[in-house]
């Protein structure tokens, strides 16, 4: 099964201090070498970024950094893994990096399973 | 802080009771994504293989027993870390190293321990030595390709003796057979323990890609039985080829299997219809092949290519893969490349299905008159040959001979989706015939 991990935090983004990044390198290191990791991408400042949105039947594009915004994306990884116990435990592995090398950070890491057809039978769930 | 603690805070928000069955599936979870590290680490201190996979195994049983009780600890990877050194220490202990040099190394890992208690170590080692060691013990060309095969899914991927039977169709007793066997050739060869390198390193490496692509296949095919295909297998092949060009990342042909699972791979979406019936590669909707997976095959080929494997057996196949998955359209695809690539891939691997599946390229390229001659050059019968003859057959509008073809590819057949497919092209072939 695929799974994207969407991970969020109330903004702006902090600069990780340098054990924490090291401790993520050796985790993502290990999960590429596992062929479990297929794919992960840091996102930059929401001021990079912009939103095209609909709302009231009319369209509008609003550039970043969005005040109203409660949560802010700060990264997303894509990875393949037999159920959603592994992917689990995944999650609780990264989080808890967080609770020991970024003490006071709080965030959320959201993890949803790609729809794909069902490769037994072609159906889509 | 037990994750517990959070657990049952979740819980309280979410009125779903966690039962024991939950706790046992995340264990189960968390194992397996540590039992590489868990037996790569013990095999070290033991300098057996099967031995660490045994005590590693005693780890899991351990979890089970203790974590329903106390909660999932924060770090459960180090926790089954503490635990399988600690049965390995036991281990050395019990059996009071004849040899001087395990009782040094087993002084060496107490004082190790107690000098630095740290739950963290075993994230630090490097664990890709370690794990080549692994899988080239799992994958001794001593054992039959079977018991490589069942070796493999059990050390590498976690995937206990019934899962293994269940994928394989064969009864677990026999599986369970078959593993125990395997470990005590392996341990009586003296063969527990050993890292080729250079040279034997290249050598050896086809016998554990040989492996990899019979799982991969195996659940790609599904050769016998119901299923068209038994994803999971592809899934844990292509995990084992990943691991495998990390940690032998100078062996192109690592790359070529790496990259021709993941551009076959790409199409499994694609490859049936609602009702479960199998589409050929010409006629599946492109639209569902998986970009991604496209993409890493593509890198995949490319290292390959530029570790100069070009000529490489998984390497030829995966360029020939890689021009359909690069073709947009089916009538994109460039079959005088795919036929010139079979051309080179007879020269490395002569055999009756690379020539069969030359000879479809050739009459892509070239017309139905020339593949004809190639499929009539071949005599051993399996059921693609008639399969491929009928179609031919049926493209020259010689269509009492094509249905005579599909009907002899559908005795053939052990698949009973492929049976049906192969009667319906009969029949298609019947009705033009009158």
């Amino acid at each position: 099964m695929r799974f994207m991990y969407i991970v969020s935090h109330p903004g702006p983004s902090t600069q990780p201090p340098p054990e924490m990044m090291e401790a993520m390198h050796k985790l993502s290191d290990r999960e590429i070498k596992a062929g479990r990791m297929i794919d992960s991408g840091g996102l930059m400042p929401v001021e990079t970024g912009a939103r095209v949105r609909i709302a009231d039947g009319k369209l509008s594009v609003i550039d970043g950094p969005f005040v109203e915004a409660k949560e802010v994306v700060g990264g997303y990884a894509i990875f393949e893994l037999r159920d959603k116990d592994e992917a689990l435990a995944m999650a609780k592995e990264f989080m808890q990096m967080h609770l020991d090398f970024m003490p006071g950070w709080e965030g959320t890491c959201e993890l949803r399973s790609v729809r794909r057809r069902c490769a037994k039978c072609g159906r889509w769930p | 802080m037990r994750i517990a603690v959070r657990e049952t805070t979740l819980r309280q928000m979410r009125p779903v009771a966690v039962t024991a069955a939950d706790i046992d599936r995340t264990i189960v979870a968390v194992w397996r994504i540590e039992q590489p590290r868990l037996i790569t680490s013990l095999a070290r201190m033991l300098r057996d293989v099967p031995l660490a996979e045994e005590l590693t195994q005693e780890a899991l049983l351990a979890a089970i027993e203790h974590w329903p009780a106390t909660g999932i600890p924060e770090k459960p990877g180090a926790w089954l870390m503490a635990t399988a050194k600690r049965r390995a220490l036991d281990h050395l202990r019990r059996h009071r190293m004849v040899a001087r040099k395990h009782e040094m190394i087993a002084r060496d890992l107490e004082q190790e321990q107690q000098a630095m208690p740290d739950l963290d170590a075993g994230l630090d080692d490097d664990i890709g030595d370690e794990l080549l060691r692994l899988i080239f013990t799992a994958c001794h060309p001593l054992l039959s390709r079977e018991v490589r095969a069942a070796l493999a899914l059990r050390m590498i991927c976690g995937l206990t003796t019934g899962e293994i039977a269940r994928a394989f169709l064969q009864p677990e007793a026999t599986i369970g057979q078959r593993i125990v066997r395997a470990k005590r050739t392996l341990s009586e060869s003296g063969l527990a323990y050993e890292t080729p390198r250079g040279e034997e390193l290249s050598k050896r490496l086809a016998s554990v890609l040989e492996v990899v692509y019979l799982i991969f296949n195996e659940g790609y095919t599904a050769s016998r039985g119901e299923d068209w295909l038994r994803p999971q297998l592809c899934h844990e092949a292509l995990r084992m080829g990943r691991v495998l060009t990390s940690i032998a990342p100078h062996e192109p042909e690592a790359h070529g299997l790496l990259a021709l699972m993941e551009l076959n791979a790409s199409r499994a979406a694609a490859r049936t219809d609602a009702a479960g019936e199998p589409i050929l590669l010409l006629e599946q909707n492109r639209g569902l092949w998986d970009q991604l997976q496209i993409r890493r095959g593509m890198q995949a080929l490319g290292r390959a290519c530029e570790l100069g494997g070009a000529n490489g057996f998984y390497v030829l196949q995966a360029a020939i893969v890689a021009c359909h998955a690069q073709a947009e359209i089916a009538d994109d695809t460039d079959w005088q490349r795919i036929s010139g690539l079979y051309e080179r891939l007879t020269v490395v691997a002569r055999s009756p299905v690379i020539e069969l599946n030359r000879a479809v390229a050739v009459g892509m390229a070239e017309g139905p008159e020339a593949a004809l001659a190639i499929v009539d050059r071949l005599t051993q019968n399996y059921h693609l040959l008639p399969s491929v003859r009928g179609d031919l057959l049926h493209k020259l509008g010689r269509y009492a001979e094509a249905r005579a073809a599909f009907e002899a590819a559908a005795a053939l057949a052990g698949n009973q989706r492929e049976r049906d497919f192969l009667k319906r092209r009969a029949a298609e072939a019947a009705a033009l015939s009158l």
